[in-house]
């Protein structure tokens, strides 16, 4: 589904963001992605639907290069990534509908978008995205007068009207409490059992990764230093990860 | 140190009103004076009501509403114009420095320009009369609402440029959906402030021949038919105070 | 159950209504077409225009440099007209503010009437001012002067009682613990808190007052105005032309200038 080959990322200050990492992503599986902040896990993800381009190697979606694509071809392979962001990259002064549609803009003409056309079915398709994820009673709230795991919420339900195969989720919770936080990755994974999207998610929480997760991708200086099921991911390989500070084991909850 | 600046500061500022009061020319009290004051004010209490409404020629509410179509159409065309310069004055849009820099450039250009003096211009170029005050008005606002726009595109939050680009959004449709609702808000608002703004700058283009109110208030102002320039200025009074009272209610309602 | 079902229905939000943006759209296209049709604009004639305004630009190439010296007085003059009318606005404002600043006096008897004036001189342009007091002084500066006053009245006294009510409560209720009087209160409690801002306010009064002298002098009102008639008049656009360059480079050095002191000042 997602094939990594050999991918590095050098920054143009010079530093290494990815160091040539070779992954294979398979559908449905639930994916999360751990390690230090600054240990790759953005950039990685980030590199998935190009929103940035690789320094080398070749990310193939279902058999395409996204690496290789141009214009409508890129526009076309990024429609069935969806994407869940930290801080939910509403448009806020936007109705919540109006944001859940926006996930439909890839299906459609620029002239017709231009104009905001959406059909019928695109708004039965936002309705049934909302009710998804609970929140269909805000429909037409503007989306700065949510909460931020309803807001958060809303965001899940753009990348469902997107139709989308795989979600991407950068940091999902970190903005949010401990209540929502469980919530948001409840809806996760009902959407990843139910609809058989496949899920890659960045977290820094080991239990929250060892609860969700059917793979676990350990990342440390941008490179895989672990990979395996759930039920793999001993405390020592956390340890591994995320070094043998205690500072931070106490941090992200493994120390106990 | 701090004293020493302070004396300068203190030298400077009285150098600068002892040269203006010295080269001020006396004022002379006409006999005149004082009688004209009170023309004015007796006739700003007891207008000239007929000619409010005066179906046979130029009466006040045919000035008022020349007055008002000149705002309504220059703001209008201004509205139109300032859109390519607001984006492209902004370096959340456009990466271009040199086409930023330029674009910026013109703007500030315009708005040194008073409009009464674009306005002589354009009597220049298309003769006297309402049209050259509404192409005066209509170039001079693009100054000032393209510089507030493009301040408030700078402004925007780019968060959401990213979900849209992720969800395989192309530019166009990047900027439509990420962009623009951000920016539309502030655009009406400034539209309707830049009216507000017109109206008053439309009551004053009569008085070089630009159309509007104006040209019978100074008219009547060189007969010294007080009564006349009472029941314009009323005129004036009403309609940009019902006009900035609408328009403030409107703005509000927007943000 | 069924109770449960109209709660939630009652609860969602409802989806905009169609109409309310249509119906605008359709009173601001009749407002536009009804200005056209009043101030009868016509595109043969905006077309018929286009070369003129051409040959005007190209009359205007290039300035007429000796000109400059001719004209350095009256822009002087211009320059001295705003300093000493928005010298004597600010003065009037100041107190006047004070007067209409609702935290200040509680009693709508003061604050309001103080309102009512102060929006009235806001309605009328500077322009039209000018014309009134030429009326009564005659032509020259004097009537620019004391129209740019009227109008620095309205402008910084909008802004400065604005200023006024935003103070921080804590000094003046201070005040009134130490058993100050009204002055006193208003002396040491309100005034020092808001000097800087009415500063602020009296240049950014200025810089618009030293564009608005430019032109006093189309209505006789003293200052650089004044030339713009005669040279347009005597088809010397060269001249024109320099008078424009004097007052934008005037312009751009006083606001330069005067933003440079507002910065410190913030």
């Amino acid at each position: 589904m997602i094939e990594l080959k050999h991918v590095s990322k050098v920054y143009s200050n010079g530093t290494r963001g990815l160091n040539n990492i070779h992954l294979q992503m398979e559908a449905g599986e639930f994916i999360v992605i751990v390690g230090l902040s600054g240990a790759g896990k953005s950039t990685l993800l980030r590199s998935i639907n190009r929103l940035h381009d690789i320094s080398e190697g070749e990310i193939l979606i279902n058999g395409n290069s996204i690496t290789k694509a141009k214009g409508r071809e890129l526009y076309r392979i990024r429609r069935d990534i969806g994407m869940i962001f930290q801080n939910f990259n509403l448009v806020r002064r936007s109705s919540v509908m109006r944001n859940v549609l926006s996930g439909r803009v890839g299906y459609h003409s620029t002239l017709k978008m231009m104009f905001g056309l959406f059909s019928k079915q695109d708004k039965q398709i936002a309705i049934d995205a909302l009710e998804r994820v609970n929140i269909l009673e805000k429909a037409y709230i503007r989306a700065d007068q949510l909460s931020g795991g309803q807001q958060q919420r809303v965001s899940i339900a753009r990348a469902l009207a997107q139709e989308a195969k795989v979600i991407l989720a950068d940091e999902p919770v970190a903005s949010l409490d401990p209540i929502t936080t469980k919530q948001v990755m409840d809806d996760l994974y009902r959407i990843n059992q139910e609809l058989n999207i496949t899920m890659v998610v960045n977290l820094h929480s080991v239990d929250l990764a060892r609860a969700y997760a059917s793979r676990i991708i350990g990342l440390k200086n941008g490179e895989v230093v672990f990979d395996g099921t759930a039920k793999e991911a001993t405390r020592e390989v956390f340890a591994n990860i995320y070094g043998k500070n205690n500072q931070t084991m106490n941090q992200i909850g493994v120390a106990k | 140190m701090k004293r020493i600046r302070l004396i300068t500061i203190l030298i400077v500022t009285s150098a600068i009103y002892i040269w203006a009061f010295t080269g001020l020319p006396k004022i002379e009290w006409k006999e005149t004076s004082v009688e004209v004051v009170s023309a004015i004010f007796s006739g700003l209490f007891q207008p000239d009501w007929s000619y409010v409404y005066d179906p046979g020629g130029e009466d006040l509410l045919q000035g008022l509403f020349d007055t008002l179509a000149i705002a309504l159409l220059s703001t209008f065309i201004a509205g139109i114009l300032c859109i390519p310069f607001a984006f492209l004055a902004s370096k959340n849009i456009v990466k271009s420095h040199l086409a930023v820099g330029t674009s910026k450039f013109i703007l500030s250009f315009i708005r040194v320009f008073p409009d009464i003096v674009l306005a002589l211009l354009f009597i220049k170029a298309v003769g006297p009369g309402a049209f050259a005050g509404v192409l005066a008005l209509g170039i001079g606002a693009v100054g000032m609402l393209g510089k507030l726009i493009s301040e408030s595109v700078d402004n925007v939050d780019l968060s959401a440029k990213e979900a849209l680009i992720a969800s395989g959004a192309n530019p166009v449709k990047t900027f439509i959906f990420a962009i623009v609702p951000q920016v539309l808000p502030n655009f009406f608002s400034f539209i309707l402030y830049r009216f507000e703004v017109n109206v008053r700058a439309a009551a004053v283009l009569g008085v070089i021949g630009a159309g509007g109110i104006g040209t019978p208030l100074i008219f009547a102002l060189s007969v010294r038919d007080w009564e006349r320039v009472g029941i314009i200025l009323l005129g004036i009074i009403v309609m940009v105070t019902l006009i900035d009272i609408i328009s403030g209610k409107l703005r509000a309602k927007l943000i | 159950m069924k109770e449960a079902q109209l709660k939630q229905s009652a609860e969602m939000s409802v989806p905009p209504r169609k109409l309310k943006p249509i119906l605008t759209t359709l009173l601001v296209t009749t407002a536009i077409f009804w200005s056209g049709w009043q101030i009868e604009f016509s595109f043969t004639e905006l077309v018929r225009g286009f070369p003129n305004m051409w040959d005007l630009i190209v009359q205007l190439v290039p300035p007429n440099w000796d000109y400059l010296s001719v004209i350095t007085t009256p822009i002087l003059e211009t320059i001295r007209m705003a300093v000493i009318g928005t010298t004597l606005g600010g003065l009037i404002a100041f107190p006047l503010s004070i007067i209409a600043a609702r935290n200040v006096f509680q009693s709508a008897w003061i604050t309001v009437p103080a309102r009512f004036v102060l929006n009235l001189i806001r309605t009328i342009p500077e322009l039209l001012l000018a014309a009134l007091f030429v009326a009564v002084f005659g032509i020259g500066s004097i009537p620019g002067i004391f129209a740019l006053m009227l109008f620095s009245i309205g402008i910084i006294a909008k802004l400065f009682y604005e200023a006024v009510e935003a103070i921080d409560p804590g000094p003046l209720e201070a005040m009134t613990a130490v058993g100050a009087n009204k002055i006193k209160w208003i002396f040491y409690g309100v005034v020092p808190q808001v000097m800087a801002s009415f500063m602020s306010f009296f240049l950014y009064t200025f810089e618009i007052n030293i564009r608005a002298a430019a032109v006093l002098g189309l209505v006789g009102a003293g200052g650089i105005g004044l030339y713009y008639e005669q040279t347009l008049g005597f088809l010397d656009y060269g001249k024109t032309a320099s008078i424009i360059m004097y007052t934008l480079a005037v312009v751009l050095i006083i606001d330069y200038l005067s933003t440079r002191i507002r910065e410190k000042l913030a």
